[in-house]
């Protein structure tokens, strides 16, 4: 099974996390080592804080979190089950490296936007723009720009992630050197 | 070129590496540009594995580009403790016959790696993230996903970032009962979680000389808790020495050049370092070993890809030798290879540990993440040498765990709380 690419713009309600946000808690290893199938992952996406986070959250929600959200482990299966449950996005101030690129690999929109996680509460509504990389929130218009990534990742991202580009182009992103030019 | 750009001094390691790697050295890439690397070795291991063989597959690759550099690595979970993990530990075995990629069952990937395969210059993308232990011997090793992973194996190149770079001067000598793995916790401790985050550590002065092979190892992949992506120890007498007894020869011998430019610098004087601890969790400060008080451990876990070589068995050897593990406490040792299993058998430490009362497996990830062979219940409590204290991470999220170098945790197994081991050596 798998999800189709995501929207271009992304509208839902929050769930807030802190800083440090590690693997461990987004998916414990003695769950994630012991299936293969994403669905089954998302059973236990955010265990390490509320076990029951699967059954509350609703396909479309988002996530905002504070530092070094995804430190750790490189297991893909943190973004897989966080994708799996149903968030939209991850919006953090910043991303440990692995999960971000993981993120990008697996077409989970990961947008980092320092200072964001004191300006957002539970349950607020945003918007994320994956064309112009913003993040908005919904009942005041504040208006967030992430930091820029590279424009491979960015279609990466938009795509789907690396196994839909594989099957498309035939090709990863980056083996175009031109479509590395005009990077930030 | 690559000469050129091997004596450029204004380079970090990181920015050499991946220039004379990348477009086959005809380029200098700069800290903060992208740059697309040919692999020389991608290893995965048994919990990143399926997951990447699955997106292999999902993909529609039908060959690798390279089996000899493939390895698949049976390592977290070994031998497999439930039904679950033997069928993905199938899918394992089944690949690798299809494919002829290489397979490693019972040692951890980053020990056997070091002792069998990398060698310095390389370029290592290991799904897992304690992958950059092997910059220890200079080589480019850093942790990847499964569908990254799946993408090294079709085409034998990825992206990557040329990183920042920080450096930190090792000066002084070590007090007794003082070990890399607590300047390791200590530099955790003063940069935080996320301090080295995408960046290259460059571990650099007079003090590295005096720390073998098994040491830098140590923190090199202990440096992966503060998220960076490398952790090198450039080639010296020590490295050079090493590969002669093991015959096999660098790739290159990367220098970083003495006017390259550095984020930050450290210094860390090992003389001034006490026996350090980190813990009940990742959110406690990094305290020495005689600030705690008598509270009881439930357990003591010895061992794993960070502290589980010969080196740290000999320590713990020499600390409970003689000795009784205090009753109520159980401790579990878990070498780091099955080379290391074996050496502690035949030379007689597997005896002293045995006689201790201590718990003697094979070489596993095992208790460190939880999966087997020490797995902590509610409300335990646990002193460890594995990487990671987290919530949940070796098994009840309720459990307590706390991080040490071996010789404090044989010297905690013996009185059954955090205790300095300076007594016992």
């Amino acid at each position: 099974m798998s999800l189709s690419p995501p929207s271009t713009i992304i509208r839902g309600r929050t769930w807030v996390w802190p800083d440090d946000v590690n693997t461990d808690i987004i998916i414990p290893f003695r769950f994630k080592a012991r299936t293969n199938d994403p669905v089954e992952m998302a059973k236990y996406a955010m265990y390490g804080f509320d076990p029951e986070f699967y059954k509350k959250v609703k396909p479309g929600d988002l996530f905002v979190a504070g530092r070094n959200f995804g430190g750790g482990s490189s297991r893909e299966q943190a973004p897989v089950a966080i994708k799996y449950s149903g968030i939209a996005a991850v919006v953090a101030e910043s991303f440990a490296r692995i999960f971000y690129r993981n993120s990008f690999a697996i077409g989970l929109p990961a947008l980092e936007v320092p200072g964001i996680a004191k300006q957002v509460n539970q349950w607020d509504e945003l918007e994320v723009n994956l064309q112009d990389w913003t993040v908005k929130k919904v009942n005041d218009g504040m208006i967030f720009h992430a930091l820029p990534v590279p424009d491979f990742l960015r279609g990466l991202m938009r795509e789907g992630g690396l196994v839909e580009y594989y099957k498309k182009h035939r090709t990863f992103p980056w083996e175009n050197m031109r479509a590395l030019t005009g990077t930030t | 070129m690559s000469q050129t750009i091997l004596n450029d001094d204004s380079l970090t390691f990181a920015e050499k590496i991946i220039s004379l790697k990348a477009d086959g050295g005809r380029k200098v890439h700069h800290a903060g540009e992208i740059a697309v690397l040919p692999a020389d070795l991608a290893m995965a291991q048994d919990s990143t594995g399926p997951l990447a063989i699955k997106v292999f597959r999902e993909m529609g690759v039908q060959k690798v580009w390279d089996p000899k550099k493939i390895h698949l690595v049976i390592d977290h979970s070994f031998p497999a403790p439930d039904e679950k993990v033997a069928n993905l530990h199938i899918l394992i075995r089944e690949f690798v016959k299809q494919q002829g990629v290489r397979l490693v069952e019972g040692s951890i990937s980053h020990q056997h790696l070091l002792e069998n395969h990398v060698v310095p210059g390389m370029v290592l993308f290991g799904a897992d993230s304690h992958t950059c232990q092997a910059g220890a011997i200079g080589a480019f090793a850093t942790g990847i996903g499964s569908s990254e992973m799946a993408a090294v194996w079709a085409s034998g190149k990825l992206w990557v970032r040329v990183p920042e770079s920080i450096k930190t001067n090792l000066t002084g000598q070590f007090k007794k009962g003082v070990y890399a793995r607590d300047i390791i916790t200590h530099f955790i401790g003063m940069v935080g979680e996320d301090g080295g985050n995408y960046k290259s550590l460059e571990w650099k002065g007079s003090a590295v000389k005096n720390l073998s092979i098994s040491s830098r190892a140590c923190i090199s992949n202990n440096s992966m808790e503060c998220g960076c992506k490398l952790s090198i120890f450039e080639v010296d007498r020590t490295t050079q020495d090493y590969f002669k007894t093991i015959n096999r020869k660098a790739m290159f011998e990367v220098h970083a050049g003495p006017k390259a430019h550095y984020e930050e610098e450290y210094e860390i004087d090992l003389g001034t370092l006490e026996p350090q601890v980190w813990g009940p969790g990742n959110e406690s400060k990094v305290r020495s070993a005689g600030e705690f008080g008598d509270d009881h451990l439930d357990e003591v876990f010895i061992g794993s890809s960070t502290n589980g070589r010969y080196e740290d068995l000999q320590v713990v050897g020499k600390i409970l030798k003689g000795h009784k593990i205090k009753a109520g406490t159980r401790c579990i040792i878990t070498p780091a290879s099955r080379n290391v299993f074996e050496r502690a058998i035949k030379d007689g430490l597997a005896e002293t540990f045995l006689e201790s009362g201590a718990v003697f497996t094979n070489a596993t990830c095992g208790a460190c993440v939880g999966t087997h062979l020490g797995v902590l219940g509610e409300n335990e409590t646990c002193l460890s040498t594995s990487p990671r204290n987290y919530v949940g991470r070796m098994g009840a999220t309720t459990a307590k765990i706390y991080l040490s170098s071996p010789a404090t945790a044989a010297a905690s197994a013996l009185e059954g709380h955090i205790a300095d081991p300076r007594s016992y050596l």
